[in-house]
């Protein structure tokens, strides 16, 4: 299969193209190359890690929207089990960017609600780019919804641009859609655990997190606007905007997980393989699957009202001011 | 045809420029009018009742009764979490915004009587910032909401407002979140919310306390949203309805309960207080 490798991975493909060269040559030869090949094969490796390690926010917002990062419904079959899908909003549409349905971690029967991108041409299209309408927020909302009724927890995987700006997102409420879910989600009365896996954009990505833990993945972001979106406001100009522009505004909107932990916005950040979650999904679902496990276990002693009192009391802590009233 | 319209607008701009101050061109009608008129007519268009937008201080005359306003939170002020700098460092802008506009942030809030009615009362003014929501205006609302709880009087809101704050990045995002969350206890004891949509109110504040009133009003002819209109016509490259996210539009698709004069906005609420609370 192809791989799609982003500018600053060039040098990865590179040396991986040279590897699988000389596996070639030495396919069914009495030449032996293996030795090299390990020796490349180390050196990629480190080559890897070097690069991971050092990732600037831009470069970590091109690998959030990575075309071959797992999607939730590439995650729901690694985390769960008896996994049913559950559609619509019983109002006017099921929004394909939003998916959710009841199905099984380990023991606990749970409620997964994520946004859905789409991979190739025509599912991107179908899935809006995974900017859901109004529709999407409320079907998430009847399910969460249905989960309270059955005290299943709530785990929701953000992963959007943002919410869709269109005339029918307008005219259907998409403000309305967006603050009923932010409302209703602080008194939901059973476990909700949020997972950033990709794309965390604005008000889009907020209406499915609030929660009383709040994860993101090593490589993904959140912010209140893209970096397009920041450097088009800040640097107005005639002509096309460079990467040096997003870059810079990437810096300065603090959108990494690191920067989000450091602000004890998230409570933790969940660690992906060296390359980003695509280089080894199984792994990745591992990791979140096990943190949502450990989370479930903690929150379970909780009563719904203490639980909505501490998601309150979270939420009543995010804020940067001074002055006393 | 080119030369024609060309000379049509010089001309038009000549009677805009006859003396500053005294004529205002008005924002929905394009007419222009003597300021004075405006200005004895609550800021509301002659012609065609378009709402002029006002200041915070404007809107507590036109909806408390004189005399009956205490401000609180009135010393909060931003501290610029992100170091963030656009063309000028976040802390020189909101200097500069306080010199500005006279105010302290985005919103002004406190306790007061309309028409011998107890309230607790937010105002967001659009000359800060473009009203927009960071902690500060967050951190207002979600007290006032608790001191209405507490005191078991009604909450009304005012906003203006381009929506959440960039320069707070992701403290200003989580706003909304908090604030709905204010609302919602509010919601859970009966404690009656009114929300007032100004021209204009979008983004982030829309999407959170702007459209959680029990009842929704606003004032005619208001922009109100989720998405500005450029990045939607940007985004669709289709030209927008005639009338799309004003208040009328809102009122026809079933988003907000009404709108309502600014002259007659006082009355309104202290009507719906007797009527709910
Ligand atoms: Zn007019």
């Amino acid at each position: 299969m192809m791989k799609y490798y982003l500018e600053f991975e060039k040098p990865i493909e590179a040396l991986e193209l040279k590897i699988e060269e000389l596996k070639r040559i030495s396919d069914g030869k009495d030449i032996n190359l293996s030795g090299e090949v390990k020796k490349l094969e180390k050196k990629v490796k480190d080559l890897r890690t070097e690069i991971f390690s050092g990732l600037t926010p831009w470069q970590k917002t091109l690998l959030a929207r990575h075309p071959d990062r797992p999607y939730t419904l590439d995650y729901i079959p690694l985390i769960a089990e008896d996994f049913i899908e559950l559609h619509g909003d019983r109002r006017f549409a099921d929004d394909k960017s939003i998916v959710g349905g009841i199905g099984r971690i380990k023991d606990t029967p749970v409620m997964i609600i994520g946004h859905q991108k789409g991979r190739g041409t025509k599912e991107r299209i179908r899935r809006n780019f995974g900017q859901p309408n109004p529709e999407g927020y409320r079907k998430a909302l009847r399910l969460m919804e249905l989960a309270e009724k059955f005290k299943r927890p709530v785990i929701t995987l953000i992963d959007t641009p943002g919410a869709f700006p269109g005339i029918g997102a307008e005219e259907r409420g998409q403000a309305e859609a967006i603050a009923v879910n932010l409302m209703q989600m602080s008194r939901l009365r059973v476990p909700i655990i949020a997972v950033v896996i990709g794309e965390g954009g604005s008000g889009g990505a907020l209406a499915l997190s609030v929660a009383d833990r709040l994860y993101m993945l090593e490589h993904s972001i959140y912010s209140v606007i893209s970096p397009e979106g920041c450097a088009a406001i800040l640097w107005r100009k005639n002509g096309d905007f460079t990467s040096e522009d997003f870059s810079k505004a990437a810096d300065a909107l603090k959108l990494t997980a690191q920067d989000l932990l450091s602000y004890k916005i998230i409570d933790e950040i969940i660690p992906e393989p060296v390359g980003g979650a695509h280089r080894n999904i199984e792994q990745t679902a591992r990791s979140i699957s096990d943190r949502i496990l450990d989370t479930l276990e903690d929150l379970r002693a909780k009563t719904p009202g203490k639980l909505v009192e501490e998601r309150y009391k979270r939420l009543k802590k995010i804020g940067s001011f001074v002055g006393e009233g | 045809m080119a030369w024609f319209k060309k000379s049509k607008e010089l001309k038009t701009d000549k009677k805009v420029k006859i003396p500053e101050g005294l004529w205002v061109k008005c924002d929905s009608c394009k007419e222009i009018i003597y300021k004075k008129e405006i200005d004895r007519n609550l800021k509301v268009c002659p012609k065609c009742n378009y709402h002029f937008r006002i200041s915070a201080r404007e809107r507590i005359k036109l909806l408390v009764d004189e005399g009956s306003f205490t401000e609180i939170d009135a010393t909060l002020a931003s501290n610029d979490p992100l170091k963030f700098r656009d063309k000028i460092p976040y802390k020189e802008r909101l200097e500069e915004n306080r010199r500005k506009s006279g105010l302290a942030e985005a919103s002004i809030s406190g306790e007061a009587l309309i028409e011998g009615h107890p309230v607790m009362i937010v105002i967001m003014d659009f000359s800060f910032m473009g009203g927009s929501m960071g902690s500060v205006v967050g951190e207002k609302v979600v007290r006032a909401a608790e001191a209405a709880l507490e005191a078991k009087k009604p909450l009304i809101i005012v906003s203006s407002s381009g929506g959440a704050r960039m320069q707070e990045g992701i403290f200003s995002l989580m706003q909304m979140a908090r604030v709905a969350a204010a609302i919602a206890r509010l919601n859970d004891n009966g404690i009656l919310y009114i929300s007032i949509l100004a021209d204009p109110t979008f983004g982030g504040v829309t999407a959170s306390f702007a459209m959680l009133g029990d009842i929704i009003l606003a004032e005619p002819k208001s922009l109100i949203g989720f998405a500005g209109p450029r990045v939607i016509e940007q985004t669709i490259k289709q030209q927008l309805p005639e009338d799309f996210q004003r208040a009328e539009f809102l009122l026809d698709h079933g988003l907000i309960d009404g709108i309502i004069d600014r002259k007659d906005i006082k009355k309104t609420v202290s009507k719906i207080i007797e009527l709910l609370a």
